[in-house]
């Protein structure tokens, strides 16, 4: 009898998981927007000294997986697994860096959702009692995404509006079984939905309904109103998909008020930077909600907040091949 | 605008087979409500800006042709070089990252011109340069401008073809 598990996709943990300590590091872009002041490190250039973009990726999820084992205090030797993802083809920034951290490593690809489905998975890993100790990183990289995804970097295109930008960075956070510092107290695990959304410059709108699916699973297993948080957030939707998602939601009736904001909104000046819809990338949701977030929770300005990471879990083969764009959101929540 | 009950509709989930026509019709009513919330892209402007900067690319063009004629070459010699300086021109204002930036703002101004052929191929070539010569920038170079190119002489095959016809 699966005892932690409340309703049809939460988890309850009963021994949760301490957040012990965080790492975020981002480009220069990033660097200029208005959450640049809760970042731990801001690069002066895309290369970070590497070769390749792929190199400079790699680095950039190292060191923050550095940053966040030496803000945790406790040794690398005594972490049990290290779970990382990112949006490149078999995920070799988290595979490579998983060579140069020497951790037991559990890969995983949830596209942009990576961050809170890797903290889930650790979640449960501790709660279990399979751990003490877990890392969970993800990252992303503009230069390596465009030519994962789209096209070649310096390619003469006009950008729909509807596109996004993403974002360069990497975050990670390292859960303990004990100590303290801000838990992450429940996890749904969200259904892929696909709506047939298929254009690939409109990612907000093929997520939108597999966040709000998620948010409403929520609602519906724990019983927590949306009201009931100081903020939640999605993870990449963007403005056109935000505003496709607190319809859906309204429409399902489950309102989300003025303490639902997004990270792709979040992490830029939308206003002065011209990013499109907003930003998007593995490390957009991880960033914002290990740097900025966990920090205005430390400040005492938040208590209990809800993310759901979202995915657009396309390749460039399925959308060239006319295929429709499924989406995921998983969510976590993070209480003082 | 989906009707009210299409629009209840569009969360929730089939939990049986039957209900795949259901999932159909939350497609159409959520795509239709993405096609109403997606800003419409400014038409005008991009066919103006378009027009007043891919017209500017062409007059440098002409300027850098007047050159070529004035050393006494006629037009037919003084096109190719004037080619290759605009197409020169296209790949250096690729490497200093420029070309980018004019065709965001430029859009089809920077796109249609030798200029933007020119981008295409000096874009791939320096993102697939670290794959190494032959399988990365070799093999990917012409990964944009190759279908303009096989297309472009479809179409000149079949146009000339036409002419050949009429002529007849």
């Amino acid at each position: 009898m699966a005892s932690k598990k409340i309703g049809k996709a939460t988890v309850k943990f009963t021994n949760p998981p301490i957040i012990a300590g965080t790492g975020t590091i981002v480009g220069p872009m990033e660097g200029r927007g208005p959450l640049a002041k809760d970042i731990d490190v801001i690069l002066p250039d895309l290369t970070f000294g590497e070769k390749t973009g792929e190199r400079s990726e790699r680095k950039l999820l190292e060191q923050a997986a550095q940053i966040a084992i030496e803000r945790s205090g406790i040794d690398k030797g005594m972490i049990d697994y290290y779970i990382a993802g990112d949006l490149l083809n078999q995920i070799i920034s988290a595979s490579f860096s998983a060579r140069q951290l020497a951790i037991p490593f559990i890969g995983v690809y949830g596209a942009c959702s990576t961050c809170s489905m890797g903290t889930t998975l650790g979640g449960m890993i501790i709660d279990g009692g399979f751990a003490d100790y877990v890392l969970v990183a993800c990252s992303s990289h503009y230069q390596t995404a465009e030519r994962q995804f789209r096209y070649p970097i310096e390619l003469n295109i006009q950008h729909k509006a509807t596109s996004q930008y993403t974002v360069t960075g990497a975050g990670a956070l390292v859960l303990a079984s004990s100590g303290n510092g801000p838990r992450v107290t429940w996890a749904t695990t969200g259904r892929v939905i696909d709506l047939g959304v298929k254009d690939p410059y409109n990612l907000g709108a093929a997520m939108a309904p597999a966040a709000c699916d998620t948010l409403l699973r929520h609602v519906a297993d724990t019983g927590c109103a949306p009201d009931m948080y100081d903020l939640i957030l999605t993870g990449d939707l963007g403005s056109l998909g935000s505003q496709l998602f607190a319809e859906l939601a309204k429409d399902a009736g489950c309102n989300v008020g003025n303490n639902y904001n997004d990270c792709g909104l979040m992490i830029f000046d939308t206003k002065t930077q011209r990013v499109g819809s907003g930003a998007s990338g593995c490390a957009c949701a991880a960033v914002v909600t290990f740097g900025h977030v966990l920090k205005e929770m430390e400040r005492g300005n938040l208590k209990k907040i809800l993310l759901i990471a979202t995915g657009a879990l396309l390749s460039p083969l399925s959308f060239q091949q006319g295929e429709s764009i499924p989406g995921v959101g998983h969510a976590i929540v993070i209480e003082l | 605008m989906p009707s009210e009950k299409a629009r209840k509709q569009i969360t929730k989930m089939p939990e049986t087979i039957q209900a795949a026509q259901e999932q159909k019709r939350r497609q159409e009513a959520y795509q239709q409500l993405v096609a109403e919330r997606t800003p419409k892209p400014p038409y005008l402007r991009h066919f103006l800006v378009a027009f007043m900067t891919g017209g500017a690319v062409c007059a440098l063009g002409q300027f850098v042709l007047g050159i070529f004629m004035g050393r006494g070459l006629d037009i037919n010699a003084a096109s190719a070089p004037t080619l290759a300086v605009m197409i020169l021109l296209g790949i250096v204002l690729t490497a200093f990252g420029i070309y980018d930036e004019f065709a965001e703002f430029a859009g089809a101004g920077a796109a249609v011109p030798i200029t933007g052929f020119a981008n295409t191929v000096a874009a791939s070539a320096m993102d697939f340069k670290h794959e190494g010569w032959v399988l990365g920038m070799g093999a990917k170079m012409f990964i944009i401008a190759g279908p303009v190119i096989v297309y472009g002489i479809l179409s000149g095959v079949f146009a000339s073809f036409i002419t050949y016809i009429i002529r007849l």
